[in-house]
């Protein structure tokens, strides 16, 4: 497909009924479907068939839906613009010559393009959300524990989430509630989502509704951006919902400290990737170590081995509690922070990305501008609370998001704060 | 700038250590991005201490025979078995 929004299409039939029956659903290409190839956007997986099916899958297909592709996305879901797949980008069918965001753009694509009702993403930083916001659609990044994590290829687990993308919110809540629920094979789930109804919630009645605005998440964002994200709130006032300003001193850190944690979980688990059990192996001459450095040098491209090397560096004697022990003491005030501001308030809102969606190639030469970008998603999956993002309107033509946090397990309400808008 | 200038030869240190080949000229890249990366982490030193609250509980099930892959299938991705085993390079 030229637009680069699937990595292998195939059709993956799901039951004859069921909540999802007829519905399309694209999966991005880090979740394990069986008999059916799943690369990872890596070379290093390229060959890739698993054995078995993840358990969001399983629950896909007995809720009726059909799989109709595996979508791109950035190598391991190691980027903000779906450029660093191996197999070449994905455009954004919302803006032309513009990136569709990271890491979960094909899934974002894929829907907003209209090639599948549905799509799953997975979200460590704002994977889901900001491919949501820059091609305008809906994403949600569920409270960690929510939804099961078994058979989506690890990177950074501590952080990351499965989530749904659609055209509206409405239609991300039902495939929520098909997704969420405890899994005897994924020991962090937990039960409450396991008879949940969050379509119900997606009734845009925000009568009476308490938002707090970050104010630090939203005076830098560039300024067509801020303009849209005001309107929206403007329109969510006029139907009853009130907001106040709030101060979260700890999000000015918690770039370094998100990065540092991706990072070093990420030298740990793409250990795994050796050549010998599965994926590519390198044709060398040499012993164990030769060997396997070969591989890894030829199966991962720049960004997952610059990754893969700041994390073995933050995690290395003399370094770890400089760069590691610091920022899981980031990480711990991110989430207090975060608390004391949900005491006073229902959701926060700010925008999603601060800027509207890059040209392609922009980012790519400066991984550091890259990483800032995320400033506004990654606090969330630090404090493992649940997020929105939904269509705001428009900068220039260009697709703006606006992002709801919610109180751990309280999906419902950032739901219902989203659907008053899409 | 940070207090731990990044070398070329500590990249490639760090590039051994996680079993990763690099070219040359990804060593010359990756030490001059490293360094603006690694003292834009250094501002971690201004966070200030925080209790956390451990509110974690263990997760355990009977350890009991369940299904699992079959042999055959645990080795279908493997680029080289032998008799039922998969088959690495030689350890030294």
């Amino acid at each position: 497909m030229s637009d680069g929004i699937f990595i292998t299409e195939e059709t993956i039939e799901g039951a004859d009924d069921g909540p999802l029956a007829g519905r399309t659903v694209a999966v991005k290409d880090n979740i394990s479907t069986e008999d059916v190839r799943t690369t990872c956007g890596s070379e290093m997986l390229a060959d890739y068939v698993p054995p078995y099916d993840a358990t969001v899958v399983e629950r896909l297909t007995e809720a009726g839906a059909t799989i109709v592709g595996k979508a791109n996305m950035d190598e391991f879901g190691m980027g903000s613009t779906t450029e660093t797949s191996a197999f070449g980008p994905t455009e954004n069918p919302a803006a032309e010559g513009r990136v569709p965001g990271g890491s979960s753009g094909g899934s974002a694509a894929a829907v907003a393009a209209g090639e599948a009702d549905l799509a799953l993403g997975s979200d460590t930083g704002g994977s889901v959300r900001n491919p949501a916001a820059f091609c305008g659609v809906v994403g949600i990044k569920p409270t960690y524990g929510l939804v099961s994590r078994y058979g989506l290829v690890a990177y950074a687990n501590s952080l990351e989430q499965i989530g749904p993308l659609a055209p509206s919110v409405d239609d991300a809540a039902e495939l929520l509630d098909v997704i969420a629920g405890e899994d005897p094979r994924d020991a962090t789930t937990r039960d409450e989502g396991t008879d949940s109804d969050y379509a119900a919630a997606a009734d845009g009645d925000v009568d009476g509704l308490e938002i707090g605005v970050p104010t630090n998440l939203v005076d830098g964002a560039d300024e067509g951006v801020v303009e849209t994200f005001w309107s929206a709130l403007d329109e969510l006032e006029d139907r009853g919902a009130t907001y106040h300003e709030v101060e979260l001193p700890s999000v000015e850190h918690a770039v370094e400290a998100y990065y540092v944690i991706a990072m070093s979980e990420a030298s740990s688990n793409l250990a795994r990737f050796d050549g010998v059990r599965y994926g590519h192996r390198a044709d060398a001459e040499g012993n164990w170590n030769e060997e396997f450095a070969e591989t890894r040098k030829e199966g991962f491209g720049e960004e997952v081995k610059r990754r893969i090397l700041l994390g073995t560096y933050a995690l290395s004697a003399g370094y770890h509690d400089k760069y590691y022990k610091k920022a899981q003491d980031a990480r711990a005030w991110v989430k207090q922070d975060f608390d004391e501001a949900l005491e006073d308030a229902d959701v926060l809102a700010s925008p999603t990305m601060p800027v509207p969606p890059f040209e392609r190639g922009e980012s790519l030469d400066d991984p550091l501008q890259m990483y800032l970008a995320d400033a506004n998603t990654v606090p969330v999956n630090l404090a493992d609370l649940p997020a929105i993002s939904v269509p705001a309107g428009e900068t220039d033509g260009l697709p703006v998001g606006i992002h709801f946090v919610g109180s751990a397990f309280d999906e419902e309400t950032i739901i219902r704060a989203g659907s008053a808008l899409a | 700038m940070s207090d731990t200038p990044v070398d070329t030869d500590k990249v490639r240190h760090v590039a051994d250590l996680a079993r990763v080949d690099l070219d040359d000229d990804d060593v010359d890249r990756f030490a001059e991005q490293f360094a603006d990366i690694l003292a834009y982490f250094e501002t971690l030193d201004e966070v200030p201490a925080v209790e956390r609250e451990a509110d974690l509980a263990n997760v355990m099930r009977p350890d009991e025979v369940r299904e699992s892959l079959s042999q055959e299938e645990a080795l279908e991705n493997a680029a080289e078995t032998e008799d039922g085993y998969f088959k690495g390079p030689n350890v030294s």
